[in-house]
């Protein structure tokens, strides 16, 4: 289903809330300003940038040779690698290793592939009990919302809110509205669920293709928490999160936490490369990794489009997007939201549905020059336009051509046909400056909140032919 | 489940486009820093995530272990009884007596989990390296040094050669050569656990510690 009214109507609600917006401005202006100062030399930012963006490329460039080599050093440190290419094959397969272990619930760090699979809900639905354990997905999830941000799922919610959440959940703890003592309630609830849970699930920050190494990256300490105490943990993943080399990772860790939150280096980076080896003490007995395509093999068949799988999930565009911290990230009704959101996302669902997001934004640029891995956002945000217009037959799989209107074509057909034809648009030009006062003052929407634009009395060639410069 | 993963890199492999692969890795070179200045940055950088640093020597750090361990009143302090600091641990507990009671476990940590979980105040640990630069140690969890010593309890003790200390992450990987085999974890820790998901506001000990005491030895 077309999403367009829909979208609207979520801009709409986020545009009239006060204290969304609020919430928005302040937080992405301090991220801004911390991923500035965290990057003091910028020469050495773009060299890190260009840097970041080559062993990206280079990754996808080898991705299926990576990815066989990643299953063959996973599985011989004992690692079992679980292949999907739908969220349906990737969900039944974490169903599949809950059944084995006969679990009926399980522990969750933060993931936004399990998102993308919409994995809690599946479970539940097959009678398991499912639990975030990072904080902000701890909270949306007791709200029952999806988080707005990817790595602040909850920032859309101030103190009060979660206060009044907390003493609806939990009518037991004192109502209190102080940051630590929230934050303080929440690890003594999850402190006895770490405790108990059997099976612990992680997504993937990257995975190492050299030595089979998954790599997490966290500041709360849920994350190792998931994948440490539990008897089993599972790691799910996008095909395009792998690296080629261990000496990857520091360049692209270099990158990522100054991009995401201006940290020099988050409080944790986990490196697994097995379960629990003979005689040590502590960690999973089981490790499974799945990797999910879920459409990505198709972004990447298109050379262009294919560099939005650079993306290492930081969240900078989003936080340096004007559109994004002014409607926040529900309003954008997919997984990812924001300007990567918005390219990566209609590709996946379609065009036909999910056409309007490339369309909300300003193409002023800020994404593209935020990315550590310089994805061109604002060209690919373009591209997708033109895609969704063009002029094909629409196409089933990603929504082709499905946005073209007779109207709109018309138009645009009539522009260059006149900018084709000097006499025409002369004349063109004659008329509009000559009768500029015929201009209504109601101009739709347009003039709802603005004035109507004047046409000036004479043309730019018109101008220039005055003050004398010569028409080449 | 197999045929999926057929699928897949059958449709990479027919999808790749051709792009022409990239020339020359870029590199980015840094100064080199002596020790001094790698001390320096990784005091301030713990300070600035608030990590306590004690500046200690071979001699003295069971001591000072034995003396910040009390000024926090913990009722006890877990040691790995087979691990490298275990000796001068022992032997700094028997001199004096002290309110904090050192205790260690063999077994595998699942026979004596709700004690970790509930009744550890603090633990204390090697570390094998770590990095200037950002301020972080380096955990290489071992069969005598189990991964949950520096996670679970809210009190974690860092001990750290200052000689260990290298510039850069890269450094540290290269200089100890990871790529020749990767334990079963490798854990950096820079500073306390610690989380902004409510109104950006940093708080700290969330899930890991809540307090992160590093003893360097000069």
């Amino acid at each position: 289903m077309q999403q367009k009214v829909e979208f609207e109507q979520r801009v709409h609600k986020a545009l009239s809330d006060s204290q969304l917006r609020q919430n928005f401005r302040s937080t992405m202006d301090g991220l801004m300003a911390k991923r500035s100062q965290a990057f003091p030399d910028k020469e050495r930012l773009e060299k890190l940038r260009l840097q970041g963006a080559q062993i990206r490329a280079n990754a996808l460039l080898k991705l299926p040779e990576l990815l066989e080599q990643l299953e063959e050093r996973c599985t011989a440190n004992g690692i079992r690698v679980h292949w999907a290419e739908t969220v349906e094959q990737a969900n039944q397969a974490v169903l599949k290793i809950m059944q084995d272990h006969n679990a009926t619930n399980l522990i969750k760090g933060k993931s936004m592939v399990s998102e993308e699979m919409e994995l809690n809900h599946f479970l539940e639905q097959h009678g398991i009990e499912v639990l975030e354990s990072d904080l902000g997905e701890f909270i949306v999830q007791l709200a029952g919302e999806p988080p707005s941000h990817i790595v602040a799922p909850a920032i859309h919610k101030s103190r009060q809110d979660i206060a009044r959440l907390f003493q609806e959940k939990f009518p037991d703890i004192p109502y209190s509205e102080d940051v630590e003592t929230l934050t303080r309630s929440a690890r003594d609830i999850l402190r006895r669920k770490f405790y108990e849970a059997s099976i612990g699930l992680s997504g993937v920050n990257f995975a190492v293709a050299e030595t089979g190494t998954i790599c997490l990256v966290e500041n709360e300490g849920n994350g190792r928490m998931c994948t440490t105490i539990p008897d089993v943990h599972i790691a799910v993943t996008g095909i395009e999160k792998v690296v080629e080399k261990l000496s990857d990772i520091p360049p692209l860790m270099e990158l990522l936490p100054r991009s995401a939150t201006g940290q020099h280096i988050t409080t944790y980076f986990n490196m697994i490369t097995s379960p629990r080896k003979e005689g040590e003490k502590d960690g999973p007995r089981e490790v499974h990794l799945v990797l999910l395509d879920n459409g990505r093999s198709s972004i990447y068949e298109d050379p262009e489009l294919m560099e939005s799988l650079r993306c290492i999930r930081c969240g900078a565009c989003m936080n340096h997007c004007p559109v994004y911290a002014r409607i926040g990230g529900h309003a954008y009704g997919t997984t990812i939201p924001g300007p990567i959101g918005s390219v990566i996302e209609p590709q996946k669902l379609g065009l036909d549905r999910f056409g309007v997001l490339p369309t909300a934004s300003t193409l002023c640029g800020a994404c593209g020059e935020a990315c550590p891995v310089r994805i061109p956002l604002p060209k690919l945000l373009n591209r997708l336009r033109f895609e969704q217009v063009r002029d094909d037959p629409p196409d089933n799989t990603m929504g082709k051509g499905s946005q073209r209107s007779i109207r709109e074509s018309l138009v645009w057909n009539l522009w260059s046909w006149a900018n084709t034809h000097p006499a025409l648009y002369r004349l063109g030009c004659l008329f509009l400056t000559r009768l500029r006062g015929l201009v209504p003052k109601q101009l739709g929407v347009w003039t709802r909140v603005r004035k109507a634009p004047a046409i000036a009395p004479k043309t730019l060639h018109e101008l220039a032919r005055e003050m004398g410069i010569e028409d080449e | 489940m197999s045929n999926s993963r057929e699928n897949i890199l059958q449709r990479l492999r027919r999808g790749r486009p051709e792009l022409p692969a990239a020339t020359g890795e870029i590199q980015i070179d840094s100064l080199a820093w002596d020790l001094e200045q790698r001390i320096n940055t990784f005091c301030d950088r713990m300070a600035s995530v608030k990590a306590e640093v004690h500046m200690v020597t071979e001699g003295d750090w069971p001591t000072k272990l034995r003396e910040l361990a009390a000024d926090r009143q913990l009722s006890n302090l877990l040691y790995a009884p087979k691990g490298p600091l275990a000796a001068e641990i022992e032997s700094a507990w028997t001199e004096n007596d002290s309110c904090t009671k050192l205790i260690t476990r063999e077994e595998s940590v699942d026979e004596w989990k709700q004690e970790l979980f509930y009744q550890v105040d603090g633990a204390v640990t090697s570390v094998r390296s770590g990095i200037a630069e950002v301020g972080t140690l380096i955990l290489w969890p071992t069969r005598e040094e189990p991964r949950t010593f520096s996670l679970v309890p809210p009190v974690h003790f860092a001990v750290l050669k200052a000689e260990n200390l290298h510039h850069t992450f890269a450094d540290a990987m290269e200089v100890e050569q990871w790529r020749q085999g990767m334990p079963t974890n490798v854990v950096l820790i820079s500073g306390p656990s610690k989380s902004a998901d409510i109104e950006q506001t940093l708080a700290y000990g969330v899930h890991g510690p809540t307090e992160l005491v590093v003893l360097l030895v000069r």
